[in-house]
């Protein structure tokens, strides 16, 4: 027998007596407002909101932002970058990438969380590797708590998935709060229709 | 109402003001008290070390001693706890579980029960820290939990707020075990020991004279850890108080 | 196997004052950052007793949706394996990385593989393993298991990490600013990432309906792990599954929130497909938990979903440390998991809780550890494991307690010496009652003798 049938049929003979599966409601009956709610909790968890005006010329917004750094990777259209993401043949290559730039499919007022994909990552590592992280996002596609991102058709049909809710962080030394411990350093969700 | 007076073997043993107190007091509350002469113990230290075999004969004798009656109160919530969720060591014929189901602790009697609203006679002009029990907080739940966020309440301080001339200390970690825990507090002396320092030092912090509780096995252990710390700091059960003790 | 002796290792714990001291202040930080962050929440308490619902629905259904996740993971093009134990698990892992020709894997936080002891195993045999969280990292560099299951290093001070870095990374020895420490570990470790020939994590969660393995990391190396290396294994337990994304984002609530406080860890990934060029592997592990769901009193530890309230809340937990249990799991949820691995060598560790019922209380899953403990100490007597002073002072207790007249004559106090009292109040391992606390005055009697005195006018003992 193999273990796999091994452990299925000791599962099967030890399962205690049948418990229902219960309904998960949506729990939205008192849903703020979503912007203001993302945008709090996004700065909680360490990241930046960033309100360009709808008329900016977006690639001098973001020259000027981020004025220091010399390697733009962008997965936008809006923005040029100084590299294209399709650009690339393996995750390796985006090492010294000090800027991503991409666009969230969706965000999560209750955690300040943005999605992302392979879709919108094009390569996944895009999102680690980069010192720097500046996501697009749309104020139309902020939806107010994890129940209504998880009902989302997006985790069932990409290949990865990630909420990402403010940049790389660890508290592993004394309690004491760090930024970038292993991914990127900073995290600046800019509201930027579609 | 004809109640059974259940003085837990190390109140009997070291602490007869607190089974003296808890009798008078239900005496002036117009209570007919019985205190059956052949109790020992309810079993707990024997069963909460695992062993059944060792407690069921003593749980045995709780009923023998204890049945028949309305209600039978103890001055100790960790025996009350025992009695009402353990005691299991023994056949559950109805007898036992009418003792079971009959037994509460003191100040759940005062207030749930008898609905006391007035101590005339107690007054206590000192600042004290309330010292819930675990056994009393969590399992017989006497206050609300911090770690529930329930709405705020307080058996004991509803009691203790109708003693004249009483002050509040508030201790930092109000919910916080003390660390006797039976037979823990010798078997795992060091951090026994640790939280104890921790909790009497935390109630001297916020500014008690004594430390009152429900529980004397925590009293016993946190005045133990007090004196080897030389803190000023008195310990009093509960009862005392409402009884009318002015120290 | 020797025996865990818990209160022994808290002894030396408890001396290192200024370590103490700060472990019980941060952990109780944690514990009311989750007090307030759930108070935000209006919907907790209900979160919780789905969340437990959910977890008992799965797993009295768990090998239905076993089978469901491999079904979906293999159309997702995702290679799934089963482990029947830690050695199993091991192979499996060192046969996917040996047929690859793997030198270096970079691995994130994984109590499984901590479980398995897969690192060692991987490293007899050749392959460079690297701990990519930074609490994992000091604790390999250093030689140790984690502490605690979410900050594997809370133990230390930052010396002593300026210590383990200086040593094995050469930092500079007198530099001991988090910041600084953390700085050299980023860049000490990034090589690794690229380097790497395959990248390993566990799993927080597997979603039956999607074939998905949710991590939760707030470092982001759990992602670069598997997203730069061309290779991805990821171990999860079979206790892990969730049917339904629904049923995730119930989880997803309340696991960071419980942990530390946060609304969420900073990166909560679903890895469902490899990605192009990729290759991706599911280990489903078993080691003793198919076992475990078939103990009564005990199944429900498996709803467990590793956040460490419980751990956090715990006085004696506080007050002791993680590597005081001498397991890979500790605090109150490791007191009622090891003993199903080795009922003997943890047979102290039921006893290392005061039986408060914090831990109960912060759990997300609703897992009645505090009543776990006490179930496990009766199965430890039952099975002859208690230590013999212990055993010996029960049974003496026990006839004592159970006969009023021996009992009369054990504390009737006259001249009330302290020895004439109850064996088991104050029965001593090596006096252990008097070594920090004073011992209560002597009474001068007892309240029975008081009763027959003051209310019985007959003054009769009983017979």
């Amino acid at each position: 027998m193999s273990s796999r049938d091994m452990i299925l049929e000791a599962v099967q003979r030890n399962q205690p007596p049948a418990a229902p599966l219960p309904e998960v409601p949506l729990f939205d009956d008192a849903a703020e407002p979503p912007l203001p709610r993302f945008k709090a909790s996004l700065e909680r968890m360490g990241g930046k909101l960033a309100e360009p005006s709808a008329d900016a010329d977006l690639a001098a917004w973001v020259a000027e932002r981020y004025s220091g750094l010399r390697v733009l990777c962008s997965a936008v259209p809006e923005i040029a970058g100084t590299r294209r993401i399709e650009a690339a043949q393996a995750p390796k290559e985006l090492e010294d990438v000090e800027l991503a730039i991409t666009r969230a499919a969706f965000a999560v007022a209750e955690t300040g969380s943005i999605y992302l994909s392979e879709r919108e990552l094009i390569v996944n590592a895009l999102g680690y590797l980069t010192q720097h992280l500046l996501v697009l996002l749309d104020p139309a596609d902020i939806v107010g708590n994890l129940h209504h991102a998880f009902a989302r058709p997006e985790f069932a049909e990409a290949r990865y998935s990630v909420l990402m809710s403010g940049p790389s962080a660890t508290a592993d030394i004394e309690g004491v709060l760090i930024h970038g411990a292993q991914g990127v350093r900073s995290l600046t969700v800019a509201l930027v229709a579609k | 109402m004809k109640v059974a007076l259940f003085v837990p073997c190390f109140i009997d043993a070291f602490f007869a003001e607190v089974g003296i107190a808890t009798l008078e007091l239900l005496e002036r509350l117009g209570v007919e008290v019985d205190y059956p002469l052949g109790q020992t113990c309810c079993g707990q230290p024997l069963a909460n070390s695992g062993c059944q075999a060792d407690a069921a004969p003593v749980e045995a004798l709780f009923v023998e001693n204890f049945k028949g009656y309305e209600y039978i109160v103890a001055p100790s919530g960790s025996c009350t706890h025992h009695v009402r969720h353990h005691f299991d060591a023994i056949e559950q014929t109805e007898e036992v579980q009418q003792v079971r189901a009959r037994t509460f602790e003191l100040v759940e009697f005062l207030h749930d029960v008898l609905k006391v609203d007035a101590l005339p006679w107690a007054e206590f002009p000192h600042k004290v820290g309330l010292h819930n029990s675990c056994g009393t907080l969590r399992a017989l739940r006497h206050a609300s939990m911090t770690e529930l966020g329930e709405p705020e309440f307080s058996k004991p301080m509803t009691l203790l707020s109708m003693v004249k001339g009483i002050s509040f200390a508030s201790p930092s970690r109000p919910d916080e075990c003390c660390g006797f825990g039976g037979t823990f507090s010798v078997f795992e002396e060091p951090v026994s020991a640790k939280m104890g320092y921790d909790k009497v030092n935390d109630h001297k912090a916020a500014g008690a004279e004594y430390i009152v509780s429900a529980d004397s096995s925590c009293l016993m252990h946190q005045k133990g850890c007090a004196d080897r710390l030389g803190l000023d700091l008195k310990f009093i059960h509960i009862a005392q108080i409402l009884n009318g003790a002015r120290a | 196997m020797k025996r865990i002796d818990h209160a022994e290792a808290s002894s030396h714990f408890i001396a290192e004052t200024e370590h103490e001291a700060f472990h019980d202040r941060r952990l109780w930080d944690l514990r009311q950052k989750r007090d307030r962050e759930s108070q935000t929440i209006p919907e907790w308490q209900a979160l919780r007793d789905l969340a437990s619902a959910i977890k008992e629905h799965t797993l009295t259904h768990l090998a239905g949706y076993l089978e469901q996740f491999e079904a979906k993971a293999k159309a997702n093009g995702v290679q799934v394996h089963w482990a029947l134990d830690a050695e199993e698990h091991n192979r499996i892992v060192h046969d996917i990385l040996a047929a690859r020709a793997v030198r270096t894997l970079v691995k994130s936080k994984s109590m499984l593989t901590e479980e398995c002891e897969l690192r060692p195993y991987l490293e007899r045999r050749g392959i460079e393993v690297v701990e990519t969280d930074l609490g994992e990292r000091i604790q390999q560099l250093d030689d140790e298991p984690p502490s605690h299951i979410v900050v594997p290093a809370v133990h230390k001070l930052r010396g002593d990490v300026a210590d383990v870095f200086t040593r094995t990374l050469g930092t500079d020895a007198l530099n001991d600013d988090p910041h600084y420490l953390s700085e050299q570990q980023r860049v000490k470790t990034r090589p690794y990432f690229l380097k790497a020939e395959a990248g390993m994590t566990g799993g927080n969660f597997a979603v039956a309906e999607t074939g998905g393995v949710v991590v939760c990391t707030n470092e982001g190396n759990a992602d670069l792990s598997a997203n730069v290396p061309p290779l991805f294994i990821a171990s999860v337990g079979i206790e892990k599954l969730v049917p339904r994304l629904a049923d995730l984002a119930v989880f997803v609530r309340l696991l960071s929130r419980s942990a530390l406080g946060s609304p969420i860890t900073q990166y909560t990934s679903h890895f469902r497909s490899p990605r192009d060029g990729g290759e991706m592997h599911i280990v489903l592990v078993d080691n003793g938990r198919a076992e475990r769901l078939g103990m009564e009193k005990f199944w429900t530890s498996l709803k467990c979903i590793r956040c460490g309230a419980c751990m956090n809340t715990c006085p004696v937990y506080r007050r002791s440390g993680g590597l005081s249990y001498g397991a890979v799991y500790s605090g109150p949820i490791g007191i009622i998991l090891n003993p199903t691995h080795d009922l003997r060598k943890y047979s102290s560790l039921p006893f290392a809780s005061t039986l408060n019922g914090s831990c109960t209380n912060v759990c997300p899953v609703k897992i009645n550890i505090h009543e776990q403990i006490y179930h496990w100490r009766r199965i430890i007597a039952e099975h002859n494991q208690l230590p013999f002073v212990k055993k010996a002072a029960m049974k003496m207790a026990g006839r004592l307690l159970a006969s009023p007249k021996m009992y009369r004559r054990s504390i009737n106090v006259t001249d009330a010496a302290i020895e004439h009292l109850p064996r088991f109040l104050l029965y001593s391992r090596f006096n252990a009652w008097g070594r920090q606390r004073e011992v209560p005055a002597t009474p001068d009697q007892t309240f029975h003798a008081w009763y027959l005195k003051n209310r019985r006018m007959d003054g009769k003992t009983p017979s």
